[in-house]
């Protein structure tokens, strides 16, 4: 590959893997504080997908005059929508199981996931939805590399959030019960934290994010499918992992990694090896630094 | 003025009663200690008294307003505020955090006074106001959950055995900001493995032994008492200083 090939790899892999530290935040956020991996995540990435286009449909003629107004309505209304699906979740499929084995509320966030999957999957007839073509199509050539508007677009949302959502857990006080609660959950309470509530806004963020990193991911691919939650929450879970779940700057460094690494891999290796590569980063993370890049050692909290 | 009051408070943990009926109350502005061996229920006590734990049954009311079976977010907002055994301080985050979590449920404004007030009878804690609370040394960390408990404004101020674990020397030190604690108003419920020290601090105490009050009087009564010496004070019959 020559110096411009890699260089735009590496571009293609920072927009890619933005999306990905997005979703990985809910995962990352929600594991810090009350130690569960919320692979429901990866379904409420879908679900936000499927709602951003179905909003953006239903604003009918108002949406095509005004597509980027038009836009901006659906991924608003499609992240307080999944976060108040995020709250049901939180409050059927896991509050009744706060004192239960760590085990129990992660095998009940599989069937959550799998249960919003299944119900997309009916409603939808298994038919993939088309999102608008909002930006314009053209490349920006921007020295060696070329990039869409819409790409630009996607990175720049998705970093901004991330870097607003690390903002919020470190400087603001509702950020700092979070790091309470996660820090030392028996003495949270003690000092006036409402930890149930807590937990409750945790969940609906992550929430959000990934709906705002599903509508993302439509509108840089242009299709949406009832099975993208799969392989999204699973490289986004990746991404936590890799930055160090439990770590909130981590989610955007490992996203980014991964993103990096599996735009090569499909470069260097036929396309059907890209999934092989996410997986096998998370094998290797796993048994070789399986705090991540920025966690700290987890065993003995885990 | 009665601060806090409990009547007939029942603990129960599963089939084990670890709390038998535990009348007693702690006057505003006053140092009261409770005194008994390991298993007695004094932590259990706090535990309930602070809603982390519900009671099985009794009353609890601080300022004449029921709060027992509150949960603990609530207790502490009503200012009934306990210091745990153990510390249990936010080790991953800074003192400056731990310090602004203690005054959680207080307006914003006040809290840059209360951390200078907290400094005051903390000085030591004011170089590592930025540095993470996990790398103090016991002491420091100690004096970090005093001071994490100061920061609520406590009505009523609850420790949890606060010389557990600490060096002699660093445990008089501890000892000698509760009592300026005790002598500044705030009214204080101490539970102490070290007896001598507790009643050298406190006006009052109890004597919990298998759940149920055994004894109460005052700290001269209780230091004179002969069961007392016996028992915690490692003193015989007789015995004199």
């Amino acid at each position: 590959m020559s110096p411009s090939e890699i260089l735009q790899q590496i571009v293609n892999g920072l927009v890619v893997g933005s999306v990905y530290g997005l979703i990985a935040l809910g995962y990352t956020m929600v594991y810090g504080i009350i130690r569960l991996i919320n692979f429901a995540q990866g379904a409420l990435y879908e679900l936000g997908a499927y709602l951003g286009v179905a909003v953006f449909g239903l604003l009918g003629t108002f949406a095509t005059r005004n597509p980027i107004l038009g836009l901006v309505v659906a991924v608003i209304c499609s992240a307080l929508a999944t976060a108040a699906g995020a709250y049901l979740v939180e409050r059927v499929a896991y509050r009744p199981l706060r004192s239960a084995p760590p085990l129990t509320p992660l095998v009940s966030s599989l069937a959550v996931f799998f249960l919003v999957i299944s119900i997309i999957q009916v409603v939808t007839g298994a038919q993939p939805l088309t999102y608008p073509q909002v930006l314009s199509p053209r490349p920006w050539n921007l020295g060696p590399v070329t990039l869409t508007p819409t790409e630009v677009m996607i990175a720049v949302v998705a970093i901004a959030l991330m870097v607003a959502v690390n903002f919020y857990v470190q400087h603001t006080k509702t950020g700092r019960a979070m790091r309470a609660i996660a820090a030392n959950t028996r003495s949270a309470p003690l000092m006036g934290i409402n930890t149930t509530r807590i937990v409750t806004i945790t969940f609906m963020l992550g929430g959000a994010m990934a709906a705002v990193a599903g509508v993302l991911f439509g509108i840089n691919y242009g299709t949406v499918t009832y099975n993208m939650g799969e392989f999204g929450g699973l490289v986004a879970f990746t991404a936590a992992v890799l930055g160090g779940i439990g770590n909130v700057p981590g989610a955007l460094v490992g996203g980014l990694t991964v993103g990096v690494f599996s735009s090569f891999a499909t470069v260097v290796l036929p396309n059907q090896w890209q999934e092989a590569v996410v997986f096998g980063i998370l094998i290797a993370v796993l048994a070789f630094r399986p705090q991540g890049i920025l966690g700290e050692r987890v065993a003995d909290r885990a | 003025m009665t601060a806090l009051e409990v009547r007939g408070l029942v603990v129960t943990y599963g089939a084990i009663r670890a709390v038998e009926g535990v009348d007693l109350h702690v006057d505003e502005g006053e140092c009261v200690t409770i005194l008994g061996a390991n298993g007695a229920g004094k932590s259990s006590t706090l535990n309930c008294l602070a809603g982390l734990v519900r009671p099985a049954s009794g009353t609890v009311e601080l300022d004449g307003n029921p709060i027992g079976g509150l949960p603990a977010h609530q207790v502490a907002r009503r200012r009934l505020t306990l210091v745990p055994e153990g510390r249990q301080i936010f080790s991953a985050l800074t003192v400056r955090e731990n310090l602004l979590l203690g005054g959680f449920c207080r307006p914003q404004g006040e809290l840059d006074g209360a951390l200078a007030h907290v400094l005051e009878v903390f000085p030591a804690l004011s170089p590592r106001m930025g540095s993470l609370a996990g790398t103090l040394s016991g002491g420091e960390q100690q004096m970090l959950a005093l001071g994490r408990g100061l920061m609520a404004a406590p009505r009523v101020l609850m420790l949890d055995e606060p010389s557990l674990g600490l060096a002699p020397l660093v445990a008089d030190q501890i000892f000698a900001v509760i009592q300026e604690i005790a002598a500044s108003g705030i009214a204080v419920l101490l539970v102490e493995q070290n007896v001598h020290r507790a009643l050298q601090v406190a006006a009052r105490g109890y004597v919990l032994e298998l759940g149920r009050i055994v004894l109460e009087g005052s700290a001269t009564q209780l230091l004179g008492d002969d069961h007392v010496r016996m028992a915690y004070l490692g003193h015989g019959l007789g015995d004199d200083e």
